[in-house]
């Protein structure tokens, strides 16, 4: 336990068996724990009530359109990177109601919903998700309209974030400067050191809130020992990317090519089942759907989670205006990559590699970006 | 005619055409009027004039048999009517029906034609503009074509 | 409740007052507040999002005079579930309404200017509004022609209205059809051709277009062909959308949300685009 009050940017050294304190004193402090844990042979984002909810030892394999699971040697606690879910299910719901209407008086009144979230500690958030979790905040509340439904949850998250130790097989943060360390947008941060000798983690303080978290947590003022050996979990993260985006003048790069060959290459190969849109951390698109009793008498008005890769998304009277595969995945990409920045002033993407590896036919949108890049090198500007 | 000379250079159509060949223009025009109803020319007809409305609104038509008369564009203020002169075989492929009273010029098109035969320079400089008409015409013919206004309804859409 | 005052995601409950036919498949509709809370005022070229009990919401131009918002008015096609629904609304029955959203024509630009507008087909709707505040400001603005495409003349939207527009000494209308019948007397051919017949300084006019988007791209590059700058010339855009204020995605069009960046667009940010397909 430590005696003086901690400071943001303290950081602390927090043995193994000491870990559930963590848990317990944010249980204490009234946040459900979400994290990583193990269900159907991925890792997902879930409940967890105690560190053996974790998915101690299991790392995973990722490749394009290829997600395994396997058994590390040790008993790491966050030996994995990322899985199917993200953050964003927490914080922008998949599906949630929006107001209900009830039929009175010859006509109807609606009756709004009332945003009551639950106070949660979203744990083991890596640093391309902080930057995730960042640019969903500039979509939803820094925008032209604050939506009240994220804005509520965002305010009620206390964020524990990891620093990964090793580069996941399709990700590519570096190039994308979204980490593998995070640098803000957490209350902690941990980096988990664990080698023949010791198992301990490191834990930077982000606010005052985190400071408050690890006050009944048994941790002591991290050595220069335990930064150095910290720093070099990083820096082995970062050495291993084994994917890049070069993302200089990208949003140029894709507003001059949209009609290159290389979209009807992608279109081959794409099935439009719209896995990208629904594993990416930044993908924000939703539909409402108008809902009546039997009666008639009750309406609501849900709204959920929907893709730009449905033929529905831009239907107006007499068709839809991108009915080709080859247009929808166009408008992913540069919406992602380019369009993205004229609308939020960042890149909508973060290296996190999902789109690679869940998507079933594995298309690499680094590879895409790629092949653009080259044919345009190659023949001098497209016009 | 004195008269029709500055009309003529000022038309649109004439526009850049070198001062000699603007007299020998407007020697080969004269004003003409056609009352409400009347028929310029009619499908199949020896083409040899062509015609720069002034004033008034003609109705280019084709027949179709059990529907009559059929219009397909209206020709008006400013609009030139009229190709078939240049080419062969010099005969009208549609009628050319007036809506309303309708003034214009009226340019001899076989003293044109042969000019132009004659003298390559003047005639290329009447075919370019003939074929910026036909583009023009071609391109609006086609937009009307695409019935772009109709749009289908759906049981499925919002 | 000041929740529903101030949420743009809540739909005000509004009382049909009338449902007018106007041409095949087309209806206005006169809408008045149930509980006295009305919209905020809109300007032309903006939209609301009407919501029929039940059954579905969707984005309507206001067809109605910003001057005079009372009632609320909507024209529309009927071509699909909800606005089918709504055409079957009756006098008395109560329908959602949220809104405006969007930009608006910029008629404050065209002081000083000569005003061209060109509609086609439904596209005359949002441009209506814009009328009724060029008519009651007539002073302020140079020549002002409207010219305006229809498919038949039985197709030909507000015709009495146009007529009594005509009428008006200082406004020049112009009406085509791209199928003439047997008893049209008037000019047959597309829009774009109306364009060289309206008397207008190209350098000093503001045009406003409004109807199919290959018709606004087609109209827009004859009046640029014209002399109008590309920056003169504005442009209403209509994409699928569920919130209308920008977070469900449905609207983009390029980087442009046509629900918070449009309807109404200045044609030189968009050029660019109208010439790509499915974008």
């Amino acid at each position: 336990m430590t005696t003086q009050a901690l400071q943001v940017h303290d950081r602390l050294c927090l043995e193994r068996e000491h870990f559930q304190h963590l848990f317990a004193s944010l249980q204490a402090r009234g946040f459900q724990v979400v994290g990583p844990t193990l269900r159907e042979h991925a890792i997902v984002y879930d409940t967890l009530t105690s560190v053996d909810d974790l998915p101690v030892g299991y790392t995973d394999e990722q490749d394009g359109g290829s997600y395994r699971l396997k058994k590390r040697r040790d008993r790491a606690l966050f030996g994995y990177n990322v899985g199917p879910h993200s953050w964003k299910q927490f914080l922008h719901p998949p599906l949630t109601r929006l107001w209900q209407a009830e039929r009175k008086d010859g006509g109807f009144q609606i009756i709004p919903e009332r945003q009551q979230p639950e106070k949660l500690a979203l744990f083991g958030v890596r640093s391309c998700e902080l930057h995730a979790i960042a640019i969903q905040d500039r979509v939803f509340t820094h925008a032209h309209y604050k939506d009240p439904i994220y804005a509520s949850r965002r305010e009620n998250v206390c964020i524990i974030a990891v620093n990964c130790g090793q580069a996941g097989g399709t990700c590519f943060c570096v190039s994308m400067q979204t980490g593998p360390e995070a640098t803000g947008g957490f209350d902690l941060a941990l980096t988990e050191v664990l080698d023949e000798a010791r198992h301990f983690f490191v834990i930077e303080v982000g606010t005052d809130l985190g400071a408050t978290i690890l006050q009944d947590v048994p941790c002591r003022a991290a050595s220069e020992d335990d930064l150095r050996l910290a720093g070099a979990v990083v820096a082995n993260a970062a050495a291993q990317m084994g994917r890049s985006m070069d993302t200089s003048d990208i949003k140029g790069l894709l507003y001059r090519n949209l009609d290159h060959p290389r979209w009807e290459n992608v279109a081959s190969r794409c099935l439009t089942c719209g896995n990208c849109t629904m594993v990416c951390p930044t993908c924000f698109c939703t539909t409402v759907e108008d809902t009546t009793d039997l009666a008639g008498t009750q309406a609501e008005r849900w709204r959920r989670w929907d893709s730009c890769f449905t033929m529905d998304f831009s239907y107006i009277a007499g068709g839809s205006i991108r009915a080709s595969s080859k247009s929808r995945y166009r408008q992913w990409m540069t919406h992602k990559l380019a369009s993205w920045i004229d609308q939020f002033g960042t890149s909508g993407c973060v290296g996190c590699g999902r789109c690679i590896t869940w998507c079933p036919v594995g298309i690499d949108i680094t590879e895409e970006v790629r092949a653009i890049r080259k044919s345009e090198s190659a023949q001098g500007r497209e016009g | 005619m004195q008269s029709l000379a500055p009309i003529l250079a000022n038309h649109p159509f004439f526009k850049g055409f070198e001062p000699r060949y603007m007299q020998l223009i407007t020697g080969c025009a004269s004003n003409v009027r056609f009352p409400a109803g009347s028929y310029i020319f009619r499908e199949g007809e020896p083409a040899s004039t062509f015609y720069i409305i002034r004033r008034g609104k003609v109705a280019l038509e084709a027949v179709a048999a059990q529907q009559g008369s059929r219009v397909i564009q209206t020709i008006e203020d400013g609009d030139v009517l009229g190709w078939s002169w240049l080419f062969p075989p010099y005969r009208w492929h549609f009628n050319a029906r007036t809506i309303e009273e309708t003034r214009a010029i009226a340019l001899d098109g076989v003293c044109l034609r042969e000019k132009g035969e004659a003298d390559h320079d003047f005639g290329y400089e009447l075919v370019k503009r003939v074929a910026l008409i036909m583009m023009e015409r071609l391109q609006a013919t086609r937009l009307q074509a695409l019935d772009i206004y109709n749009v289908p309804s759906t049981e499925a859409g919002v | 409740m000041s929740t529903l005052l101030s949420d743009p995601m809540l739909p005000r409950p509004y009382q049909v007052q009338r449902v007018r036919h106007e041409i095949p498949g087309t209806f206005t509709m006169e809408l008045e507040p149930q509980d006295g809370s009305a919209i905020p005022p809109f300007a032309s070229g903006q939209f609301n999002m009407l919501y029929v009990f039940g059954v579905g919401e969707i984005p309507i131009s206001i067809s109605g005079d910003p001057d005079r918002p009372a009632p609320l008015v909507h024209t529309t096609r009927a071509v699909g579930t909800v606005s089918s629904a709504i055409q079957a609304l009756k006098p008395g029955n109560t329908i959602g309404v949220r809104g405006p959203f969007g930009s608006h024509w910029p008629i404050e630009q065209a002081i000083g200017k000569d005003v061209v507008i060109v509609a086609g087909g439904i596209g005359l709707a949002p441009l209506r509004s814009t009328v009724y505040q060029l008519i009651a400001r007539r002073a302020q603005y140079g020549k002002i022609a409207l010219l305006y495409g229809a498919r038949t003349p039985s197709d030909i939207l507000y015709r009495h209205e146009l007529e009594r527009w005509r009428a008006h000494l200082d406004l020049d209308v112009y009406i085509t059809v791209d199928h003439g019948d047997t008893s049209w007397r008037g000019s047959v051919g597309v829009v774009t051709q109306l364009i060289r017949r309206a008397a207008f300084d190209p350098r000093n006019t503001l045009a406003m277009v409004c109807g199919p988007e290959i018709m606004m791209r087609f109209t827009a590059s004859e009046l640029e062909k014209h002399g109008a700058p590309v920056e003169q010339i504005y442009v209403s855009m209509e994409r699928n959308m569920k919130c209308a204020v920008g977070l469900c995605g449905h609207c983009q069009y390029g980087p442009h949300f046509v629900c918070k960046d449009g309807p109404v667009f200045q044609y030189s940010r968009v050029q660019h685009l109208l010439v790509k397909a499915e974008i």
